[in-house]
């Protein structure tokens, strides 16, 4: 079309949310440790890790409802380390939801209006309007307690945006909710966050929800950010074993850098393996189930001969569209996962197979992070 | 669950009956004995003599009796409201906050409620001595004990209770409701009453209807620290009792049963018509 992407305000954008060497403790506790973190303006971000990795506490402080130890906080430039959560252009939705229980839905939606002391009526019809956005119009009169977890879970998002936040944080929203209704949710905050062009923060411990979902996604663990990055990023270039084992299935291979491009495993086989390290380092080399191929000894193609390995086949699980194969190399099992057509052969267990690997599709991480 | 419940056998279902039929004889037959005999027209208590509504119009008209319902009711108001806000914010504090001593603060004010009455009244008795002798000596004042000393006997002793009751409503309460509070613009204080307030209003009711209960109740730390003009009406019918028993005495307790009965109604209709409307 010719016409070329351009911040219409001609300058760098302001980060929504700006975390400079921000490091929280709790007595002793280093729950947050020395954190840098932009986020953008519309961005749907994900801050993903196991329990206790700082992530919620991160989100708290966002919201206010902690403050730094250290470091610097900004929302759209504005300094907040210790502004309470009243004064904060952002809003949340609450793990459980956090309803009020003595209210009905309506003054639950409309309190946030009311505490800015925008006029009752006016607070009523902006909270109706809100519902019915969440498909929750005819629920307006009905105490939290009397709707279902999926109606109590659009109850907090409309309480939270009818206040058009600057941004809207999120603290393991859809945790509460069965499998069917969690994915359904998946795409309704998609779509409403599209929609409203806000930047959306969430927590999550569920690394699947993180990648359908976010634009972005961190990953932290112990307190520390390891990684930012797009799902693609952190799928396909882990910064480190963690990243490389808590995003989807790997097989994480131990080896010794050769020199930059080959790498040699337990067994001494060489491997070709770019990558940045110096000679003689400690790595692991991640090797994702579906971007190995699988065959008889004698069948692996030449430009694959330096990314092989030969094995016996010990398990295998059909799973109908794929076999998930567990094959023992010499010295540890790797999963192989193969898609599952009627052309396609099975290899029993016992069976000595090779297995290989475009040298685009591994990829060489640090020994570093280990255990989730 | 009813459908589990087993089918009582003849003699096991007469035995229970017999047991839960004394057990109401017991504890109802006093109440209304003393309540027949309130309006009994004879000047020995237990003895009928007719029907009469002389006890009840003595009580209206007798001024000692009259005097002491006023102490009564005043003491167990003001004692009330204060322990009611000291015992709610107690309740609070400990609840909510994390501060050194936590714990042994915690203990310290439930000690009111293991601490025998006579003890108590014993420590409250030496407290205002010495407090009256340090007034006089230091700012050449005589506070003598009298409303204000009792008064403040019965706050010292119902804040406990208020806590405790106060204290099981908090810790019944997410601490994330405040927070979602303050997130949605309300500042400390409108968290507080539009929602931690609502909340836990039950309690403080229920905290405020015991204290006023106790304090109306109470004879052993009230006799201890009355003074002249600062007889409360349970101390006053216990005085009557040794000088010789009349059915007055009957009639000031049914008085008494009747506002008992009043306030748990109260209590009751209160928690039934708690609302959080933000207005």
């Amino acid at each position: 079309m010719g016409d070329e992407m351009q911040d219409q305000a001609g300058g760098p954008m302001t980060a929504a949310v700006d975390i400079q060497s921000v490091t929280k403790r709790f007595g002793d506790v280093v729950a947050v440790d020395n954190v840098d973190l932009e986020i953008a303006d519309g961005e749907f971000f994900a801050m993903l890790g196991p329990s206790g990795c700082g992530k919620t506490t991160t989100l708290r402080m966002i919201a206010g409802l902690e403050f730094p130890t250290e470091g610097s906080l900004k929302i759209f430039g504005e300094e907040v380390g210790t502004l309470p959560p009243n004064l904060r252009p952002v809003n949340t939705v609450f793990q459980n939801y956090a309803l009020f229980p003595h209210m009905n839905v309506l003054d639950n939606v409309s309190f946030g209006l009311r505490m800015q002391g925008k006029d009752k009526r006016e607070s009523a019809h902006a909270a109706q309007e809100m519902l019915e956005l969440v498909q929750l119009g005819g629920m307006a009169k009905r105490k939290p307690d009397q709707l279902s977890g999926g109606q109590q879970q659009r109850v907090a998002l409309a309480r939270a945006l009818v206040n058009k936040p600057k941004v809207l944080l999120l603290d393991e929203p859809l945790g509460a909710l069965d499998l069917k209704l969690r994915q359904d949710m998946q795409n309704e905050l998609k779509s409403l966050q599209r929609e409203l062009g806000v930047s959306f923060v969430f927590v999550t411990h569920d690394q699947e929800e993180a990648l359908t979902m976010s634009d972005r996604i961190a990953v932290m663990h112990d307190g520390k950010l390891l990684q930012v990055g797009t799902a693609e990023e952190l799928y396909d270039q882990p910064v480190n074993r963690f990243v490389a084992d808590f995003i989807g299935q790997t097989n994480l291979i131990d080896a010794t850098v050769f020199d930059a491009d080959m790498i040699v495993l337990a067994n001494g086989t060489k491997i070709r393996a770019p990558n940045p390290y110096p000679a003689g380092d400690k790595v692991a080399m991640s090797l994702r189930p579906e971007s190995i191929s699988i065959g008889h000894v004698d069948e692996v193609p030449d430009e694959f001969r330096s990314t092989s390995l030969t094995g016996t086949v010990s398990d295998v699980i059909y799973l109908g569209h794929s076999h998930v194969y567990t094959v023992n190399v010499d010295w540890m099992p790797l999963e192989v996962r193969t898609n599952a057509t009627p052309t396609s052969i099975k290899h029993e267990p016992g069976s000595e197979v090779a297995i290989w690997w475009d040298r685009r599709s591994d990829w060489v991480v640090p020994d570093e992070g280990h255990g989730a | 669950m009813a459908g589990n419940a087993k089918q009582l056998k003849g003699n096991t279902r007469w035995a229970l009956g017999l047991n839960a039929t004394l057990v109401y004889v017991f504890f109802y037959a006093p109440i209304a004995l003393l309540i027949l005999f309130s309006f009994s027209d004879d000047p020995l208590v237990g003895r009928w003599g007719g029907f009469t509504l002389d006890w009840y119009r003595a009580f209206g008209e007798n001024e000692e009796v009259q005097s002491a319902l006023g102490v009564s009711i005043r003491v167990a108001i003001m004692s009330t409201v204060v322990s009611v806000v000291l015992g709610t914010m107690a309740a609070l504090a400990l609840e909510r906050y994390r501060f050194r001593g936590n714990k042994f603060f915690d203990a310290l004010l439930y000690l009111p409620v293991i601490i025998p009455d006579v003890t108590m009244a014993v420590m409250m008795l030496l407290f205002f001595t010495i407090a009256r002798n340090a007034a006089s000596t230091i700012f050449g004042v005589d506070v003598s004990k009298g409303v204000w000393s009792v008064t403040v006997s019965h706050i010292a002793f119902s804040i406990s209770f208020v806590s405790i009751v106060v204290r099981a409503r908090i810790a019944g309460m997410s601490e994330k409701l405040e927070e979602a509070a303050q997130d949605l613009y309300a500042s400390r204080w409108q968290a507080f009453r539009y929602v931690t307030l609502p909340l836990i209003l039950p309690g403080i009711i229920g905290g405020g209807l015991l204290a006023l209960t106790l304090s109306l109740d109470d004879v052993v730390i009230t006799q201890f620290v009355a003074g002249p003009g600062s007889t409360t009406l349970p101390v006053y019918v216990f005085g009557l009792i040794r000088r010789g028993v009349s059915p007055l005495i009957n009639a000031v307790s049914v008085v008494m049963l009747a506002a008992s009965v009043l306030l748990v109604l109260l209590s009751l209709v209160a928690q039934r018509a708690r609302g959080g409307d933000v207005t």
